[in-house]
């Protein structure tokens, strides 16, 4: 099984396997998208006090949960790929960067369109939106750094220590709404109680947040598949992959008759 | 005498003969404080509210821009490569490189502090907590841009880069920072400000040698 495990971390053997799992996690993704958001935008009933304008939760809170998600994969995999030099962590590391900063403009965005209509402004200082802003900031630094040096294993050694520095801001996006008078609502979820939601909201919520998590994970394993085809054109894996037929030696001269 | 006194007076004899260019952040400081008057508005009323923090902007400013000198003169000539490969912890001739770096750049600002204070009609409650923001500010944006620089000292044009990776990373003490000056004016208690600015200042101080000795390693492979 160790094995195993270790095989997946070959760049090859990862190109081969994440070849397989694409298909089933694009799938998967598309259907609990469908599902989702059937279920929250045509099923789940009227907010008592937004009315309709609060079904732009599915898409708001799923993307804010992906955006720290991915940060902490991103840092982890970083970690990994410092401590005990994994090529395949570096990559996750540097493909992560790009998808979680989408996931946090996108959450900026949808909360920036929500907060229009509710509570009357399209932005405000408060804890938890400052913080998120500071993740997106956070993202560009990394994806900047990650393209600034020339040297892919340095470059990813360089932002997986920047990417840890920053990941203390991960428990304040979390905590500010306890920590800080916020306008922008408490944790009604991620919480170590019930859930202060109703569950015929819930639902479509977790089922967001699921399509989410396999959009993230299909583009992922397909952006590392690109990565890992680049840093590794050189090898030989690689070259049979691109010229499956080489040309033996009898065709090279053929042409030169 | 221990490895950080010899870097450390190393560091500040360095400086001192260059004496010229510790003027330069300060200069930035001033110059960038008076352009709001001018661009905002000469009014006292107007300027009191937004005293704090345009002060601690320029600081932070100002100690961003100065941060370039901590490594680059030692990274080009090779001496920041012999220092990493002395037997001693490279953390500890970090931390005292640091120390220097903020006795020359940050030690400044907070002595001409008070004066532009005064140009912004800063309230004379919120003088002493300014000083006491920027005794506990200045040496984490030192400690914590330390690492930034040592991300990028290795890069052609690292410069803007730096900016992009140290502002983030700065925001916490600027926010309780002029938070603190700004109540303080009011008259209410600052305790739990001037608290977290400690708080950060150990955890700098205890934790960024590490990760700035870590990025230096890797910006000289």
């Amino acid at each position: 099984m160790w094995a195993f495990i270790q095989r997946f971390a070959s760049p090859k053997h990862f190109y081969r396997i994440s070849g397989k799992m694409i298909p089933w996690l694009g799938w998967t993704c598309l259907l609990l998208f469908i599902i989702g958001l059937y279920y929250g935008l045509i099923l789940a009933p009227t907010d008592y006090q937004q009315g309709e304008s609060y079904r732009i939760i599915y898409i708001h809170v799923p993307a804010a949960w992906l955006s720290m998600f991915v940060y902490m994969v991103m840092a982890i995999s970083g970690a990994i790929g410092l401590i005990w030099r994994i090529k395949l962590s570096d990559i996750i590391a540097a493909c992560s960067a790009p998808i979680g900063a989408s996931f946090t403009f996108l959450a900026l965005v949808t909360g920036s369109l929500w907060g229009k209509p509710m509570w009357g402004t399209w932005w405000v200082w408060d804890a938890r939106l400052t913080s998120e802003l500071i993740l997106l900031f956070l993202y560009l630094g990394v994806i900047a750094l990650n393209g600034a040096i020339e040297d892919k294993r340095i470059a990813a050694r360089a932002s997986a220590i920047l990417a840890l520095v920053g990941v203390v801001n991960i428990p304040i996006i979390h905590y500010s709404v306890e920590w800080w008078n916020t306008l922008h609502q408490g944790a009604t979820v991620t919480k170590l109680d019930t859930p202060s939601i109703h569950i015929d909201m819930l639902i479509p919520l977790l089922l967001m947040a699921f399509a989410f998590k396999f959009y993230y994970a299909t583009v992922l394993l397909m952006r590392a598949r690109c990565e890992v085809l680049a840093r590794e054109k050189n090898s030989h894996w690689v070259d049979t992959l691109v010229n499956p037929n080489p040309p033996s030696s009898a065709e090279g001269h053929s042409t030169n008759a | 005498m221990s490895i950080f006194l010899v870097i450390l007076k190393r560091d500040l004899t360095l400086a001192y003969r260059h004496r010229a260019e510790l003027a330069n952040p300060l200069l930035f400081f001033v110059i960038v404080v008076s352009l709001f008057p001018l661009a905002v508005s000469p009014e006292s009323t107007d300027l009191q509210k937004i005293a704090s923090g345009v002060i601690w902007v320029a600081a932070l400013l100002a100690a961003m821009l100065s941060l370039d000198t901590l490594f680059r003169s030692d990274f080009e000539d090779g001496s920041l490569e012999q220092l990493a490969l002395t037997p001693h912890a490279l953390p500890i001739i970090v931390l005292a490189k640091v120390v220097a770096h903020w006795l020359i750049t940050g030690l400044p600002l907070i002595i001409v502090a008070p004066f532009l204070g005064v140009l912004l009609f800063l309230p004379d409650e919120a003088m002493l907590t300014l000083i006491a923001t920027l005794l506990l500010g200045t040496p984490v944006l030192s400690l914590v841009g330390a690492i930034g620089v040592a991300l990028t000292v290795g890069l052609r044009r690292g410069g803007v880069l730096l900016s992009l990776l140290v502002l983030p990373l700065y925001i916490p003490v600027l926010i309780f920072a002029a938070n603190a000056v700004n109540v303080s004016a009011t008259g209410l208690d600052i305790s739990g400000q001037l608290f977290f600015l400690g708080a950060l200042l150990t955890l700098a101080l205890t934790l960024s040698p590490f990760a700035t000795a870590a990025a230096l390693r890797i910006s000289l492979s």
